[in-house]
């Protein structure tokens, strides 16, 4: 997809405000994946500004946002960062077709503990 | 008044304790609920993106559901309440996502979001009433350092679940102090445990897990209460070495302070 389509495509699917950004920091202040995630929330509402959103597609910190709505919350902007990053999680299991853990890997991680709750939102985010 | 009330999966499986002492303790209360005849999965977590519409047709099916029975629909696992509320309100607010629903789903009537959706937690704040719930306990819990760990799904956004203040809510402590335990405040208790990345990445599940038990264990908590089974998992079966706290179901502490555990 061309960069430009790419961009948009990101807000449209995101429904995102990423021009309302007052680049406060506020998101990745609050985020528990922080620092897990190479691309901080705060620049993914900046690159996606930028235009440069082949390099968000191509990260993997998308698979460490929790979709806690901790950064929706607290941005004092309603810019809504985890819609963003959601959005590039989704385009990027669209476009590769394939399923970032596959039910027989999933088999072999899990507990007999884990609850059965965890398992659907695992199918849910992680292939579409 | 019956309400309908939707369990969810995992109620009927590694949860059942949030279950069965939620049952007995409306009996308790004289409060009627009764199981939704046919419910599906919600999927665990709200679709967020704008163009998802096949991910949100099992919610709506049983919204439906409760709206054809003309009850409010009760809820008790976060998740689902969260993943309820959110798909209710896209139902009452997003022309598309509505159309697109109905469209396809050929109700009678069309689905337009008319269900109100009610926590366990709100049941028992609004309608049973904290200070009537209290007259009703025979074993108050006294002595007990309760943390309430609310996690996120109950509280956020805000704007769509409008459960209790998203940063200071209250709700939880209030139901601990009806109880007769001690509620204690903790700095992380409105703190994501991890939740599903328990699957790809244990490791950062426990890293979260971990400064939540801390945060609680800092201000004096012996137990945290929860109303999430996934939040339940990661905090029991995550936590690292030495960090271990009890956590238990909110309901399970209710059942015990009515006499029916
Ligand atoms: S939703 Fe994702 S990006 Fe936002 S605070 Fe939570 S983990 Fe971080
Ligand atoms: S909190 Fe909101 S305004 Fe502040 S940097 Fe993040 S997205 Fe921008």
């Amino acid at each position: 997809m061309h960069k430009n389509n790419l961009k948009e495509e990101i807000i449209r699917i995101s429904g995102a405000s990423p021009n309302k950004c007052m680049k406060c920091g506020k998101c990745s202040a609050t985020c528990p994946s922080f620092n897990e995630m190479e691309i901080a929330p705060h620049m993914f509402v900046d690159m996606v500004i930028k235009g440069r959103v082949e390099q968000l597609v191509m990260s993997d910190a998308t698979n460490h946002c929790l979709s806690c709505f901790a950064c929706v919350e607290r941005c004092p902007r309603g810019v809504e960062p985890a819609h963003i990053i959601e959005a590039i999680r989704v385009i990027k299991l669209r476009q590769s077709g394939a399923p970032q853990i596959t039910p027989a890997q999933i088999a072999s991680v899990i507990d007999t503990e884990i609850p059965q709750q965890a398992l659907v939102s695992a199918f849910r985010k992680f292939r579409k | 008044m019956i309400y309908s009330y939707y369990p969810g999966c995992t109620l009927k499986t590694q949860a059942k304790e949030l279950d069965i002492y939620a049952r007995r303790s409306l009996d308790v209360l004289g409060i009627k609920m009764e199981e939704l005849a046919d419910w599906q999965c919600c999927g665990g977590v709200y679709p967020i993106a704008k163009d998802e519409i096949a991910t949100k047709l099992s919610s709506v099916r049983t919204l439906n559901q409760a709206r054809e029975l003309g009850r409010p629909l009760i809820t008790l696992c976060s998740a689902c309440h969260h993943v309820l509320t959110r798909v209710n309100n896209d139902m009452r607010t997003d022309k598309n996502t509505r159309d697109k629903v109905n469209t396809y789903s050929k109700f009678d009537t069309p689905y337009e979001g008319e269900t109100d959706v009610i926590h366990f937690l709100q049941l028992l704040r609004d309608v049973v009433g904290f200070d009537n719930l209290k007259a009703k306990v025979v074993n108050p819990l006294k002595g007990r350092k309760v943390g309430a760990y609310y996690g996120c799904l109950l509280l956020r956004p805000s704007a769509e679940l409008a459960f209790d203040d998203p940063e200071n809510p209250t709700i939880i402590e209030d139901f601990i102090k009806a109880i007769g335990a001690t509620p204690v405040i903790y700095s992380h208790r409105n703190e994501c445990c991890g939740g599903y990345i328990a699957v790809t990445d244990k490791g950062q599940a426990s890293r979260n897990v971990d400064k939540i038990i801390d945060s609680a264990k800092n201000k004096g908590c012996d137990e945290l209460v929860t109303a999430c089974p996934l939040c339940m998992y990661n905090v029991a079966a995550n936590a690292g070495e030495g960090k271990e706290i009890t956590i238990k179901y909110f309901t399970e502490l209710l059942a015990e302070a009515l006499g029916v555990k």
